[in-house]
């Protein structure tokens, strides 16, 4: 049973799917989100899958900075995702709404909705900052998978502190 | 024929001690060989096993009544059949028996993608419903060419049986019903030219949209299967035939791993073809192709 219990968590840690949500974002980290599975940053090498469907995926993606529209969807996607799981922001957006702040279309930041695993920042992040947050998320993830406690308080508590944060690349 | 070899066959060679990491190892060469051809790494060796592992310790959304319990039942049908149909696969000389029979063989193959229909339509996902009316409009349309292909060699040849026709040397027909067999593989097996049914991005996921956790894991492995199954059927039509098992054996593998690498590099070189666009190339071209080599088959057979 430990062994088991030991062979999910790697395996967890080795093959992180993605969903990718756009909750009214200007393109610019979708693109790099892409960017980070073209060849020139591969990351299907960490078992990284782009997927089409939430059922699918371990770890939600999401960039923008939240608009109205947008958070009846963000639940609903998230609650879509099977256990266990995580929540990747990308860019500034979804941190701290960013240059959009109190703009009246808007009901951010991302953490009022979903609890927030990993934050990646910059407008927009490098795809390399976006690898690194899928990496600790799937670390995060694989945490999970050795402490079923905690799995459970992660899917009852709807606002989690941030666990980590990755630094921008100069 | 006796009890022991055909449990050894069906658990071990080339039955599922042999099929289920065979099927892991060729969804992680298609998927490496499509990475190397982009330029790109690829996933490392074991992801096929972590992803299973994966899937199989996540949940699933809760499903009742009897569309979840149809919904529930789908793959592991379909991995039943696929299972099936590797252990039907002559690799080893045999005597008697069942196995090696083209006509079950043939059933058990098509059975995975009739579970993908089902469950597209039993899940009243939108997506999956459209995908589902995808692979239905394109199976009706490339099984006609994949029986007829495997109706011509088996009529030239006399024979309904797998392992007697493993055993006769190949003629220039049996070449073109293979051939013919290589064309309706893509359509098979979801790759690219012909990979509209599960279109990524485009539907989700097509009939797998509402799949989750362990369900999904037993339709990724059951598509492994399928995969080693109709690789394994083209292999054994092709492979010459040899005395000693070892080398047999050792061909079907050698043989198994080129088709799954040229399947690959036509995935990775061409892009997704519209529905009506697929349709028509294989009731155009490949159809013509398909009666006129069941039409010469028939008549070489009534002259002879
Ligand atoms: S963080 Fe910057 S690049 Fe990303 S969505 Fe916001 S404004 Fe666009």
């Amino acid at each position: 049973m430990k062994l088991w219990r030991r062979l999910v968590c790697y395996a967890r840690r080795r093959s992180p799917w993605l969903f990718h949500m756009n909750s009214g974002s200007c393109n610019g980290c979708d693109i790099e989100l892409v960017a980070a599975l073209t060849p020139r940053y591969d990351c299907e090498q960490l078992g990284v899958r782009l997927e089409g469907s939430p059922r699918h995926a371990d770890i939600l993606c999401i960039t923008g900075p939240v608009t109205k529209n947008a958070v009846g969807a963000i639940r609903t996607v998230y609650g879509q995702v099977c256990g266990p799981k995580a929540v990747v922001a990308i860019g500034s957006c979804p941190a701290t709404t960013n240059v959009f702040i109190d703009s009246r279309t808007l009901d951010g930041p991302l953490q009022k909705h979903v609890p927030v695993d990993v934050f990646v920042p910059g407008c927009p992040p490098r795809p390399d900052a976006i690898i690194q947050g899928v990496a600790k998320a799937a670390a995060i993830l694989a945490e999970r998978g050795m402490n079923p406690a905690e799995t459970a308080l992660a899917i009852a508590t709807p606002t989690r502190g941030v666990d980590s944060f990755t630094e921008e690349r100069p | 024929m006796n009890l022991i070899t055909a449990l050894a066959r069906l658990l071990i060679f080339p039955g599922l001690l042999f099929a289920i990491p065979a099927a892991w190892f060729f969804l992680w060469v298609e998927r490496k060989s499509v990475a190397l051809m982009q330029g790109r790494v690829g996933p490392p060796f074991m992801q096929p096993f972590f992803d299973f592992v994966k899937l199989l310790s996540k949940t699933t959304p809760p499903r009742s009544g009897i569309a979840g319990a149809l919904m529930r039942s789908w793959p592991l049908i379909a991995l039943a059949a696929a299972a099936g149909a590797v252990g039907l696969l002559p690799v080893l000389p045999s005597s008697g028996g069942f196995e090696g029979d083209l006509i079950l063989l043939l059933a058990l193959l098509e059975l995975p993608s009739m579970c993908i229909i089902a469950a597209g339509f039993s899940s009243r996902s939108i997506f999956g419903e459209i995908g589902s009316a995808r692979e239905a409009a394109l199976s009706v349309s490339y099984n006609i060419v994949f029986l007829l292909a495997i109706l011509s060699i088996a009529a030239s040849q006399h024979t309904f049986r797998l392992d007697a026709l493993a055993a006769l040397p190949s003629s220039p027909l049996r070449l073109l019903g293979i051939l013919a067999i290589i064309v309706c593989l893509p359509a098979k097996l979801h790759l690219n030219p012909f990979s509209l049914p599960n279109a990524e991005q485009e539907i989700y996921a097509g009939p797998m949209t509402e799949y989750a956790g362990p369900e999904l894991a037993m339709w990724e492995l059951s598509h492994g299967l399928e995969w080693v199954a109709a690789t394994g059927l083209v292999a054994t039509l092709l492979a010459p035939h040899l005395g000693a098992w070892w080398l047999a054996a050792l061909v079907f593998i050698a043989l198994s791993f080129a088709i799954v690498l040229l399947l690959s590099a036509v995935a990775a070189a061409t892009a997704r073809l519209a529905i009506d666009t697929s349709v028509r190339f294989y009731w155009q071209c490949t159809l013509i192709f398909a009666v006129l080599a069941i039409s010469s088959a028939l008549f070489m057979r009534y002259r002879l």
